[in-house]
């Protein structure tokens, strides 16, 4: 068993009164995909927001490489090599496509940035992903589609050198062919030896490329498992009740307070 | 997922070409056609540009020059960029604080102050703590640590070093040097950034709010530098006066016209053979060498009509460029190129169009929000000296009534946008030329300032309409 590239134990997180997370124990394996699922406010943006930095979290430590890190913002995770892709995309809409894939982390001088070599690596790495009908990667993101903003949040992530890869719900807004490209990218991430985290509530994608599946109920690590000791049932089990069989919550029942 | 099977395995490939044939289409450039008929779909997208204001100017030009025929005459085009000058400065700093979002309703009276302070240094011959009095004097000094401590406390090293330089050149009592005051200027304007941005972006007040109250506070510091009916001259110092009343000689005005426009051309045309060697985005050949020949055109043209006599006197000569026109052109230059070239400018437009990704992106929101109320100060700081030039004095309604109004609204009617995240620093000066047309006009036609401020209204009100329904276009455009 491969030792875990970043690990998360005991992160608790809430946002004033509201306890959302608890005692959440995460790992993440490179050259593997880690599905990471629950219903819907169990918790999973969250989780991943708190380790891109954006959320400060009450307790908990992180693990990178085996060091104890402090991811302080988002900058801190950058550093570290993580990259997000959001749920809620967090691009820029004044912008255009090359500008939002490089907003802060510019190329060039800070007195004079390199828009051509820019240009040409947003271009590359988009092509790659295959983004149809946009006519140019200066297209400023507001004119875009939901599905063609997507891939430019996704494009943006695998343009850097990283180590750990977050996806949220990546493929929410996309259409049948994107969505094969998006999870065929996944897996070549992974196959790259980077770890990557998918969100989604899509069962049968997440029991193609998923090596494990990691399951938040309630804001409740309810269980670890690998895919293939698990079948699309017990996993639906343990989404909406924290327990199927001998695995999950011990007493899911008592997660509700 | 056995029926996805074939889709898989075809789908990658087909759709891996399409892409890069989609993004072929921008590595070779458009047709002229093409471009043209782009930017006729753009614009019917609502994406507008300021190309409203500039069919507003030629409008109002061609109005004014029928109904008065001293408008285009050309001392009275030349008072024109004078009288505008200074306030179009201000509205060139209000630009960057409306990229993120905000308002300074202080820039205003804030240019006020700076610009008392440039005539008090002048009329006391340095002696500030004589002018001000000793407790104010310390008051002064007080405030412009607070200011430097601020800007440390916030990373905006520049803002802190301007602050410190404002204090060394108050306590240093030189004697009155027209240089020394309008660095000093310019430095008080830093400073007043410097507190307005700590308190909008640190404390988190709304900038509405810390800039009324700001407005109100600095015009009472504007009349306790100058005193109830006060007035200061300054127009008995040559360089002082010169800036708004002077003009480059015949030989300087051509070699500005050439620098300019020469400059223009090489870095248009040298950026555009670039990228197209590269493959990158580009317009057509065509549209390019357009724009620059068109442009040298215009130069040429202003600049021989401008350093033709102009005196409306015979036994006096006046020619030549005023020198507003390169101060403007400097603002402008440097304006531009830092908001499109410089990783700040990038940043700046980032948070005005969405904060939370610029955070996200590890960009310091805080410190980008606060550095645009510095911009603005400084710049409007210099928007006084050039305003006070033109009226020979300081008196304390510099920069108040309508002034901050008035620079908004150049903004604004450029194409500058109230909601953040659009806008240019040429939005300033297009804009700042129209209100300067419609003041000049209405006041050749001698017509009362009730109906300037109520035509200069209704252009404002029509900037802002169109504004709103070009945004709205693009709102639904873009799903
Ligand atoms: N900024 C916030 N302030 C207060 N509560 C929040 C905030 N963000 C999330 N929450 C709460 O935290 C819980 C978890 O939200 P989160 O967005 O992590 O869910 P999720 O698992 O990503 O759901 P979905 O599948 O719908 O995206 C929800 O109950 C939500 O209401
Ligand atoms: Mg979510």
């Amino acid at each position: 068993m491969t030792e875990p590239i970043l690990d998360i134990t005991g992160l608790n997180k809430s946002f004033g009164p509201v306890h959302v997370l608890h005692d959440v124990d995460f790992a993440v394996r490179a050259g593997e995909v880690t599905a990471l699922v629950g219903d819907n406010g169990a918790g999973k943006s969250t989780l991943v927001k708190c380790v891109a930095g954006i959320y400060g979290t009450d307790s908990g430590r992180v693990r990178f490489r085996g060091e104890e890190v402090h991811i302080r913002g988002p900058k801190d995770a950058a550093d570290l090599g993580i990259e997000v892709v959001y749920q809620d995309l967090a691009l820029a809409d004044n912008l255009d496509i090359v500008q939002n894939m490089f907003l802060g982390r510019e190329r060039g001088s800070a007195w004079l940035l390199d828009e051509a070599n820019m240009e040409q690596a947003a271009r590359e790495t988009l092509a790659s992903l295959s983004v149809r009908t946009v006519k140019s990667v200066r297209t400023p993101v507001s004119a875009l589609s939901g599905g063609q903003r997507q891939t430019v949040a996704i494009a943006k992530s695998v343009l850097w050198d990283s180590k750990v890869v977050l996806l949220d719900e990546p493929t929410a807004a996309l259409g049948v062919a994107q969505t094969r490209q998006v999870l065929d990218l996944v897996r070549r991430l992974a196959e790259q030896g980077l770890g990557v985290v998918l969100i989604s509530h899509n069962m049968a994608d997440v029991f193609e490329v998923a090596d494990r599946i990691a399951v938040l109920y309630l804001g409740r690590m309810a269980a670890e498992v690998h895919t293939k000791d698990v079948t699309h049932g017990q996993v639906v089990e343990l989404i909406t009740a924290g327990r199927s069989g001998d695995i999950g919550l011990a007493r899911p029942e008592n997660a509700v307070l | 997922m056995s029926e996805k099977e074939p889709t898989m395995t075809q789908t990658p490939t087909a759709s891996s070409n399409t892409a890069i044939t989609d993004f072929g289409i921008d590595t070779t450039t458009m047709s002229t056609s093409e471009a043209v008929r782009d930017y006729l779909s753009r614009l019917r997208a609502g994406q507008l540009g300021s190309l409203p204001a500039l069919t507003g100017l030629v409008a109002l030009v061609v109005l004014f020059a029928a109904l008065s025929d001293v408008f285009l005459s050309l001392n009275n085009l030349a008072n024109l960029l004078a009288q505008g000058a200074g306030q179009t400065m201000i509205a060139m700093g209000i630009v960057f604080v409306l990229l993120v979002g905000e308002i300074d309703l202080s820039a205003g009276t804030a240019s006020g102050v700076a610009g008392a302070v440039l005539a008090m240094h002048y009329a006391e011959n340095g002696n500030l703590m004589g002018g001000m009095g000793s407790t104010v004097f310390i008051m002064f000094i007080a405030a412009l640590a607070l200011a430097a401590a601020l800007a440390a406390y916030l990373r905006i090293w520049a803002g802190t070093a301007i602050s410190l330089l404002g204090i060394v050149l108050t306590v240093s009592g030189m004697a009155a040097n027209p240089w020394i005051e309008m660095l000093l200027a310019l430095c008080v304007g830093t400073a007043i950034g410097c507190i307005t941005g700590f308190l909008v972006s640190k404390i988190g007040m709304p900038s509405f709010v810390v800039t009324l109250a700001l407005f109100l506070a600095w015009q009472g510091v504007l009349l306790q530098f100058i005193g109830e009916g006060g007035v200061i001259g300054i127009s008995s110092s040559e360089v002082l006066n010169k800036v708004a009343n002077g003009n480059l000689s015949i030989l300087a005005s051509w070699i500005l016209y050439v620098v300019a426009a020469g400059g223009f051309a090489a870095l248009s045309l040298g950026r555009h053979f670039r990228r197209l060697k590269r493959g990158l985005v580009t317009q057509p050949t065509t549209i390019v060498l357009f724009k620059v020949g068109g442009l040298a055109v215009i130069g040429a043209a202003a600049t021989a009509l401008l350093t033709i006599n102009r005196a409306p006197n015979p036994n006096i000569e006046i020619s030549g460029v005023p020198y507003v026109v390169p101060i403007v052109l400097a603002l402008l230059v440097i304006g531009t190129y830092v908001l499109n070239r410089t990783r700040y400018g990038r940043h700046i437009y980032a948070v005005g169009g969405n904060r939370e990704a610029a955070r996200r992106a590890g960009i310091n929101v805080t410190k980008i929000r606060a550095s645009v109320f510095v911009v603005c100060s400084s710049v409007a700081a210099l928007g006084a000296i050039v305003y006070s030039s033109k009226v020979g004095s300081v008196d304390p309604q510099a920069g108040g009534l309508n002034t901050l109004l008035f620079a908004v609204g150049a903004a604004v009617i450029g194409g500058a946008s109230l909601f953040g995240g659009k806008g240019r620093v040429s939005d300033a000066v297009i804009g700042g030329t129209v209100l300067a047309v419609v003041a000049n006009g209405l006041g050749l036609l001698r017509q009362p300032a009730a109906v300037v401020s109520i035509v200069t209204g209704l252009v404002l009100l029509l900037a802002a309409t169109v504004d709103a329904l070009s945004r709205r276009r693009a709102a639904s455009a873009a799903r």
